[in-house]
């Protein structure tokens, strides 16, 4: 069943493989199937008490009032937990690691910003108790226009949902309104692609619906500690946020956990324990704090909402010759991890493939929704997706088989990525050829004979120009109001290539390749290069050699 | 309201306790009398985790009201091992790998032996419709079903 392709990556590895390719039982697997394995709630506390929240039926809306007094004398209630009980009534999860302003209340202040936002909670002696007295805690609300589409929250004058952000966008550096991605000219590239394309991809937000729910038991110690048994994923993370919100030193917390019902990314955000040991500290008793499945599904972070727009210059031999990519995360309300996994997107960018032009620009945006977080390969998944269906239809364009249109445009060993690093270790062209072999798909000659490890480097290795403003820069850091322009002077003429040879649709890429004699001397893990701080000049053109060179002519005019 | 008492018999032991009349059964084993292997999923019979048997049925203890089950017997997956001898279903679930993150785990495994203590030799569709009720958000059932299938084989070998 386990297949080895042991030709690849052969010099990074010994053979002798102790674990790999061996069956090993999992040290967990007898807890689980007799049961005993111990998830959060499977503790027994006397005096158990359980918590449960007051959360906004507003998407966004002004808090005029609470009024606690009912629920404080309901049946059962030992503690009712407001606002200006928390210590620290604002934090981001990432500023951990000091990225990005803390925005976000464990309880809201005097505003709410999305449906089932936390307001109130209530503690009582039975679920059910607490639940009623949390139905008698009166919120009026003054709401507030609101504003769901991601686009819509950038324009000039649209609501602000997060006063700490009040331009809708997470602040990259404190000042930059997105991530931004540029590698050479994709102006120009598109003036002189035989075929420019745009289209626009749009995910929906994703529930991670693990069959555990959200939840944390606390309870005090007899050591001036507190013991929290607790679904997090990143256990110590979520004791540094807790330890952050609750003003504690992280040593008074135990927390117990790393047994987790299925999280894919929806028990990182600690949505639980901060209040649960709130809770435990104010009423001296174990405090329970689980969120119900409907709590879960709708306001339990989700995998947030995504718009890729590509807009890509194709030629008619296949080769793609620029691609610019606008990306949108809905952060919801809050940050929460939206802002990392933008970056993570334009990591992604533009793909496992070689473009001479690239140009990408993600925004991590506000708006009145249910903050996103995590969730599996979040800020890849979606526009890896994105980049995969337009290959289909760039393929589809220029008439060539959308396997070996991938394997044309794959990027080789020895390439230079958009970001500025030589591409080591890749091995589309392999995984193209293995999928194709598994799935019966016929390929040519040359697509089969192509590799990873030939044909890369050389004129692909080169930093293109890339256009810059008048302070070197790649783009204004507010470009929200005016798209950065380029400057007469600043951008490097596109450089007079030769006229590249005349080629037969697709062919030169699959010829077998020796290395090229000007294959960068780079050896593997290097240092990446260092940033160009002006355009650098322009390579003098390389001799046209043999199917490598087949990227030479990018910036040639073609027509 | 008041409390009401309850007797039944779970995984082989006869408990009595009292609980509120709207109890679920599902509270009452856990919270009431300490057997943390039923888990709590969704509260509205749609997750399956909650899965015990009753009288050899397949129940959702979480929709079940314990004053309902006066006089019945329970079983869970904590009584499903013999001692230190693992069941076949449980031996089965360990060698194909079908538990990941464990949460489904004891429900799973007692809907599927209600499937094989009234149909010991299972058709593969017979497994999927028994085990249609409960969610399985990790492993992406296969080694689940064939977990049954190799458990009902076992089972099938050791009679013959």
């Amino acid at each position: 069943m386990l297949e080895f392709r042991k030709d690849l990556f052969a010099d990074e590895r010994d053979d002798n493989l102790h674990v790999i390719g061996k069956g090993e039982q999992r040290q967990d697997m007898l807890g689980h199937v007799t049961g005993r394995t111990r998830f959060f709630d499977d503790h027994g506390f006397d005096g158990l008490l359980h918590l449960k929240v007051v959360r906004s039926p507003h998407h966004h809306a002004r808090i005029r009032s609470i009024d606690v007094s009912a629920a404080e004398r309901a049946p059962g209630v030992k503690r009712v937990i407001r606002a200006q009980d928390v210590p620290v009534n604002r934090n981001t999860l990432l500023s951990l690691i000091g990225f990005g302003k803390d925005d976000e209340p464990t309880l809201a202040v005097d505003k709410v910003r999305y449906k089932g936002e936390p307001i109130v909670a209530v503690i009582a002696d039975s679920e059910p108790e607490a639940m009623a007295a949390a139905k008698l805690v009166r919120v009026s609300y003054d709401p507030l226009p609101t504003v769901f589409d991601v686009q819509e929250a950038l324009k000039p004058g649209a609501v602000v949902v997060n006063e700490t952000y009040p331009g809708n966008y997470f602040e990259y550096h404190d000042k930059y309104d997105h991530q931004k991605l540029r590698f050479g000219d994709v102006e120009a590239a598109f003036r002189t692609a035989d075929h420019v394309i745009e289209e626009r991809y749009q995910m929906s937000p994703i529930e991670h619906a693990s069959t555990e729910t959200n939840g944390t038991i606390a309870a005090p110690e007899t050591n001036d500690r507190y013991v929290v048994h607790s679904c997090a994923q990143g256990l110590f993370f979520s004791l540094g946020t807790t330890a952050k919100i609750l003003a504690l030193e992280s040593n008074r917390l135990h927390f117990i956990g790393g047994t987790v019902g299925g999280g894919f990314g929806g028990k990182v955000d600690s949505l639980t324990e901060p209040l649960a040991v709130l809770g435990a500290i104010l009423t001296g008793r174990p405090v329970r704090y689980v969120l119900g499945r409907e709590e879960e599904m709708q306001f339990g972070s989700p995998r947030g909402a995504e718009r890729h727009v590509i807009k890509d210059g194709v030629m008619r031999d296949g080769r793609i010759v620029a691609r610019q990519i606008t990306s949108y995360f809905d952060a919801g309300a809050y940050t929460r991890l939206t802002s990392y996994g933008v970056v993570k997107c334009v990591a992604h960018m533009p793909g496992p493939y070689t473009i001479p032009n690239v140009r990408g620009d993600a925004y991590c945006v506000f708006t009145n929704r249910v903050p996103a977080t995590a969730m599996r390969g979040f800020g890849v998944t979606g526009v890896d997706f994105s980049i995969e269906v337009q290959m289909d239809k760039l393929a589809h364009l220029v008439g060539i088989d959308p396997m070996e249109f991938r394997i044309l445009n794959a990027y080789r060993d020895g390439d230079m990525k958009a970001h500025r690093r030589v591409a080591h270790n890749t091995a589309l062209i392999e995984c193209v050829q293995v999928a194709a072999q598994k799935s019966n798909w016929a390929l040519s000659e040359t697509a089969r004979r192509a590799s990873s490890l030939s044909g890369g480097g050389g004129p692909r290795a080169a930093i293109p120009p890339t256009v810059t403003d008048e302070s070197g820069r790649i783009g204004r850091p507010e470009t929200r109001q005016a798209p950065p322009q380029l400057t007469p002077g600043a951008a490097a003429p596109l450089p007079a290539y030769q006229a590249p040879p005349a080629v037969p649709v697709h062919q030169p890429p699959h010829q077998p390749v020796p290395p090229l004699p000007n294959y960068p001397s780079q050896p593997a893990g290097a240092a990446p290069l260092p940033p160009v701080p002006t355009p650098p000049v322009p390579a003098p053109p390389a001799p046209p050699q043999h199917g490598a060179a087949r990227f030479s002519s990018v910036f040639t005019r073609r027509r | 309201m008041a409390r009401m008492p309850v007797q039944f018999r779970l995984n082989g032991s006869d408990r009595a306790v009292f609980v509120e009349p709207a109890e679920t059964l599902l509270g009452t084993i856990r919270r009431g009398l300490g057997d943390f292997a039923p888990k709590f999923g969704c509260g509205q019979g749609t997750c399956g985790v909650c899965t015990v048997l009753v009288d050899g049925e397949p129940r959702l203890g979480c929709l079940t009201l314990s004053v309902t089950c006066e006089g019945r017997s329970i079983e869970t997956a904590s009584g499903l091992a013999d001692g230190p001898t693992l069941h076949p279903l449980q031996a089965a679930f360990m060698e194909h790998f079908a538990a990941q993150c464990g949460f489904c785990t004891p429900g799973m495994l007692m809907a599927a032996k209600a499937l094989l203590d009234r149909n010991p030799d299972p058709t593969r569709v017979e497994v999927v419709e028994a085990i249609a009720g409960n969610v399985c958000r990790c492993t992406g059932y296969e080694p689940i079903i064939n977990a049954i299938l190799a458990a009902a084989q076992q089972r099938g070998a050791r009679r013959a």
